[in-house]
């Protein structure tokens, strides 16, 4: 991107810009919080139930690992939270109803568990019992994965909003069914597709680290014990993970079709759809320009139409198809108008444009008390609230995510996904063989592996919240109407004081830990050097 | 059982939790008030290093009900949340700024190849110790004087320009600072966070250099804190508020209406008195010679800091008053009746509340069974620190 696009950032780029800096981050020590705590405790059951205090000291020696990254993710999700309200203020109170809810509810029922127990996780060896140690082990365990659990729910909810009715006199939408939220099918695939994520990114530190101890001939004892742990916990958690990856695709396809033809290139959609496998997006694709989307492509036939719709001849839309409307959207929901015809973007603005203005009737009616009027506004409402977003989009083309972003996004972790399932098997099975030690190639293939599962886990969060771009929740608020109204010139620089201390804070953080696990291990379990 | 709750009911109810959240904050901040003090009571590396890992056991709670105080206030009364956050961005990113920087500094200080140096970290748990405490003073003491802001639901329809709640300073909560009377409470908040501090280290230090060092600290951090407390409250009774009247959800002018709020809620009145009364007793403590209850004083002064505060909310927000008063525009001051969440999303929250006691419960069985032994040298010796 050059200085001048840079400069021309206005609002809604700079607090988006904002948003994604400051999610990636926290995103960077999530996942290792998740799989960690859960591998750390495994060890100490171990422990407890041997009461051999070799397991003690490997259990302590990621534990130290684990408090470092805990402290840094901690720090970044303060700064979310509070975010959707400094930046996106007026999506806090057209949604703060329903989003609000988790957000709280995870605080109460996950934080505090978290905290609590991870204090005695880390203070309490010589002051409680060992029974009550392991059980506070397990307990920060389960209070992280709380965590994951209700965030989780509120961002599956802006990807497909349901259980909740718009309320024209409090201009916001209401929540009417709690469970619907909770347990709508994209919430749960959502959830567990996350956690896995962060299992694996768990396993796959801890595999790397150990491997290269092998390689350094160090700590032998404690690398075999924890790669045998890792790559076992990581090769279930892997497999799981591409399980939950076709239920999040075959999800796309039914609630965000646009998404869906964004992580493929697909601009013409056709019956049979193949699945990419390989391939480049043309980067100076234009709509109706009649080129295709990629610029070369390895393609298993029909696959994508099988996946997505669960029937191999399912017509799949792209995303020409989907901006231009007038095919019939056999296989996923829709709104009961566009059941035999789906509308064209345009077709859907215009009634946007009609729900926004009746929103606009409906509030003076009822200041001038007149009851026909608001009854009638509140009708034309309700028949075109599902397009209300739409009203606040310039021109068809804006509904359009930026289509290579997501495509690479998907198919680097995609390609990974199946890569660590790989690796872990060849791990377990030299184990087992017990000629690890001598298998340098893959011990060094397991410590560069560290990288790229951030790298996928990454990239899994931007095919989902950059692939449902314009909105930031589906078809009811674009990004535009969601923002705050601080001057953009606040926004960049709290953008960049972000950057600049993320940058420090990341360099510290990765220094230390690189000292940490140079240091390994100290008897009796102190790695303080 | 709360489905039978009216909506207002809920209203109150959770008015009275986001209190309770804000007022236990407050109490909590004893780790931001005690980091202040780090070199202030530590005059060896052993001593700071043995004052810092006590708060360092502590510190999550604060951070904590900070993080839950806000998704709490976003579910129940979310047009606050926009309003407040979206529109004094500068204030809140400094308060935010300054809580990163304390969440990292205890788990990096003493790490090697930490990149900035230990000294840096302490710099930052005490700017996290100064800026947090007297920020969010500032910020609460708004809920008094009033902010300049508009809101306007029609807005919404705007398609050019849609936002809800704009703030019509473009000083963006910075013109908080300005305002004296804010600033009194500030300051207020400031030194109260110091003296609790100094009371819990009273109560966890085992070292007598450092506790006769407390006490010195104690009587001087106490008399500024009752000054700038005392102040704040006598203008704070002496001013006027802004009322609703709830049959027309009118906003208007009152003379005197904290004090009327004081006196037409006896229980509140009551609270409040009790709240005071046990934070002098708290602090009064440590100066009686007699050393098994010498070190009891945050006992009291902690739970009085709870109902003091909170009571200072129960003022704000009930008794048909403004919580959030618009200077700009009085018709705009949010109410607790005007800015919640649907009655439905109260009902499910408050049964999400219910865990609350289980939280404390829970907390506190930890706690005790950390805290057995008091804090000192040789404890610096072993396990995880800071
Ligand atoms: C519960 C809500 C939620 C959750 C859990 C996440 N996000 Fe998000 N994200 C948003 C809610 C959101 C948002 C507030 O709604 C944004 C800002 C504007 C927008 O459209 O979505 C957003 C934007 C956004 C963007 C910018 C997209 C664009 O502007 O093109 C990126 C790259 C990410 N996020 C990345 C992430 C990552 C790495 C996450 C992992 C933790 C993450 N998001 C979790
Ligand atoms: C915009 C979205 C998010 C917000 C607002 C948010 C908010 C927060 C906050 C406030 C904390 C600190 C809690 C404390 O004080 O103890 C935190 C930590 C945490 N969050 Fe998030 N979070 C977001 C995204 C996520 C996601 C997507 C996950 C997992 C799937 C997640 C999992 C966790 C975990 C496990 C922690 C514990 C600390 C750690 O990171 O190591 N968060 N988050
Ligand atoms: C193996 C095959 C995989 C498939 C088919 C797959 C599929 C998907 C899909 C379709 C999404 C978008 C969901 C949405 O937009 O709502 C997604 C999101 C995501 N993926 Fe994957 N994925 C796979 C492997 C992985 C791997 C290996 C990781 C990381 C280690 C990962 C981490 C994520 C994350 C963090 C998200 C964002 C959260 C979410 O929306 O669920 N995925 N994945």
């Amino acid at each position: 991107m050059d200085i001048l696009t840079i400069l021309a950032f206005n609002l809604v780029d700079w607090s988006r810009a904002q948003f994604a800096l400051t999610a990636i981050f926290h995103w960077l020590f999530v996942p290792l919080t998740l799989g960690l705590s859960f591998l750390i405790a495994i060890m100490e059951s171990v422990y407890v139930k041997t009461g051999n205090p070799e397991w003690k000291r490997i259990t302590k020696f990621w534990m130290t690992l684990f408090g470092i990254n805990f402290a840094i993710g901690i720090a970044t999700g303060l700064i979310l939270e509070f975010e959707f309200g400094t930046n996106w203020s007026n999506y806090s109170w057209f949604v703060g109803d329903i989003f609000g809810a988790p957000l709280a509810t995870e605080g109460i029922m996950a934080f505090f568990l978290e905290a609590t127990f991870v204090a005695v996780m880390f203070f309490g060896w010589n002051k409680v019992g060992k029974g009550f140690h392991l059980t506070s082990t397990w307990l920060t365990a389960v209070g992280a994965n709380l965590s994951a659990l209700w965030i989780l729910v509120a961002n599956a909810w802006m990807q497909y909003p349901v259980g909740m009715q718009f309320n024209p006199d409090t201009a916001r939408n209401e929540m009417m069914n709690f469970w619907e939220v909770l347990l709508s099918p994209v919430a749960i695939n959502k959830f567990f597709h996350t956690v896995l994520s962060g299992y694996v990114t768990g396993a796959v530190f801890m595999t790397g680290v150990s491997a290269w101890f092998l390689l350094k001939k160090r700590e032998t004892l404690l690398a075999q014990r924890s790669i045998l742990t890792g790559s076992a916990f990581g090769l279930v958690s892997a497999i799981l993970l591409a399980v939950s990856g076709d239920g999040s695709a075959y999800n796309v396809a039914q609630k965000q079709p646009m998404k869906l033809a964004a992580m493929e290139g697909l601009y013409q959609g056709k019956k049979g759809t193949g699945l990419v496998v390989f391939g480049f997006p043309a980067p100076d694709k234009k709509i109706h320009d009649g080129k295709d989307g990629l610029t070369a492509r390895v393609e298993i036939p029909k696959i994508l139409s099988l996946l997505g719709y669960r029937d191999k001849n399912a017509f799949v839309p792209g995303i020409e198809d989907i901006v231009d409307g007038g095919y019939k959207p056999e296989y996923y929901p829709v709104p009961f108008a566009e059941k035999e015809k789906a509308f064209s973007a345009s077709e859907k603005i215009r009634r946007g444009k009609i729900a926004v203005s009746a929103l606009k009737d409906f509030r003076n009616a009822r200041k001038n008390g007149d009851r026909t009027k608001v009854i009638a506004a509140d009708s034309i409402l309700k028949t075109n609230f599902n397009w209300f977003g739409y009203g606040y989009l310039k021109s068809p083309e804006d509904i359009i995510p930026n289509v290579p972003v997501t495509f690479y996004s998907f198919h680097i972790m995609v390609g990974l996904g199946f890569f660590f399932i790989l690796l872990f098997a060849l791990l377990l099975f030299h184990y087992f063989k017990k000629n690890l030690g001598k298998k340098n190639h893959l011990l060094r293939l397991a410590l560069w592996t560290i990288p790229l599962v951030y790298l996928a886990s990454e990239a899994g969060w931007v095919v989902a919240e950059v692939g449902r771009q314009p909105w930031a929740i589906q078809n009811l608020l674009p990004d535009v109407a969601a923002v705050s109204m601080v001057d953009s010139t606040s926004v960049m620089i709290t953008f960049i004081l972000f950057a600049v201390i993320f940058a420090i804070l990341l360099t510290a953080e990765l220094m230390i830990m690189i000292r940490q696990i140079k240091a390994g291990p100290k008897e009796g379990g102190t790695t303080n050097v | 059982m709360f489905e039978q709750l009216s909506l207002f009911g809920l209203q109150q109810y959770w008015w009275m939790i986001i209190s309770l959240l804000g007022s236990i904050l407050v109490f909590l901040m004893f780790v931001q008030g005690g980091q202040t003090l780090i070199f202030v009571l530590g005059k060896t590396e052993m001593e700071r290093k043995i004052l810092v890992n006590i708060l360092g056991r502590k510190w999550e709670f604060t951070f904590t009900t900070l993080v839950t105080f806000g998704g709490a206030f976003f579910a129940s009364f979310p047009l606050f949340y926009s309003t407040s956050f979206g529109g004094a961005y500068w204030l809140w990113m400094i308060i935010l700024f300054c809580f990163i920087f304390q969440a990292v500094s205890y788990e990096f200080r003493t790490k090697p190849g930490n990149l900035l140096g230990q000294r840096v970290y302490e710099i930052f748990l005490i700017l996290n110790g100064i800026l947090g405490t007297f920020l969010l003073g500032i910020a609460v003491a708004t809920f008094f004087t009033g902010s300049l802001f508009s809101i306007n639901k029609m807005n919404l329809s705007d398609l050019a320009a849609p936002v809800i709640s704009r703030w019509e300073s473009p000083a963006h909560g910075m013109e908080a600072v300005l305002n004296w009377k804010n600033i009194l409470l500030g300051l207020a908040v400031f030194f109260l966070s110091r003296v609790l501090g100094l009371l819990y280290f009273l109560n966890t230090v085992g070292d007598d250099n450092i506790l006769l060092r407390v006490k010195k600290q104690l009587w001087i951090n106490a008399l500024l804190f009752l000054l700038f407390f005392l102040s704040f409250i006598v203008t704070l009774f002496l001013s006027r508020g802004f009322a609703l009247n709830p049959s027309s959800g009118v906003i208007f002018i009152e003379q005197y209406k904290y004090l009327h709020n004081l006196l037409a809620m006896p229980g509140v009145f009551i609270l409040l008195a009790l709240g005071v009364v046990a934070v002098l007793t708290g602090i009064l403590f440590p100066f009686i010679e007699q050393s098994k209850i010498s070190g009891k004083g945050i006992w009291f002064a902690g739970p009085g800091t709870i109902l003091t505060v909170f009571s200072l909310f129960l003022l704000a927000g009930f008794n048909n008053t403004a919580f959030y008063p618009s200077t700009y525009d009085i018709q705009s001051s949010l109410t607790i009746r005007n800015s919640s969440s649907s009655r439905y999303t109260l009902t499910v929250m408050s049964y999400v509340s219910l865990l609350v006691p289980i939280v404390i419960v829970y907390i506190w069985y930890a706690w005790r069974s950390m805290n057995k032994v008091r804090t000192d040298a040789k404890e610096m010796e072993e396990e995880h620190l800071y």
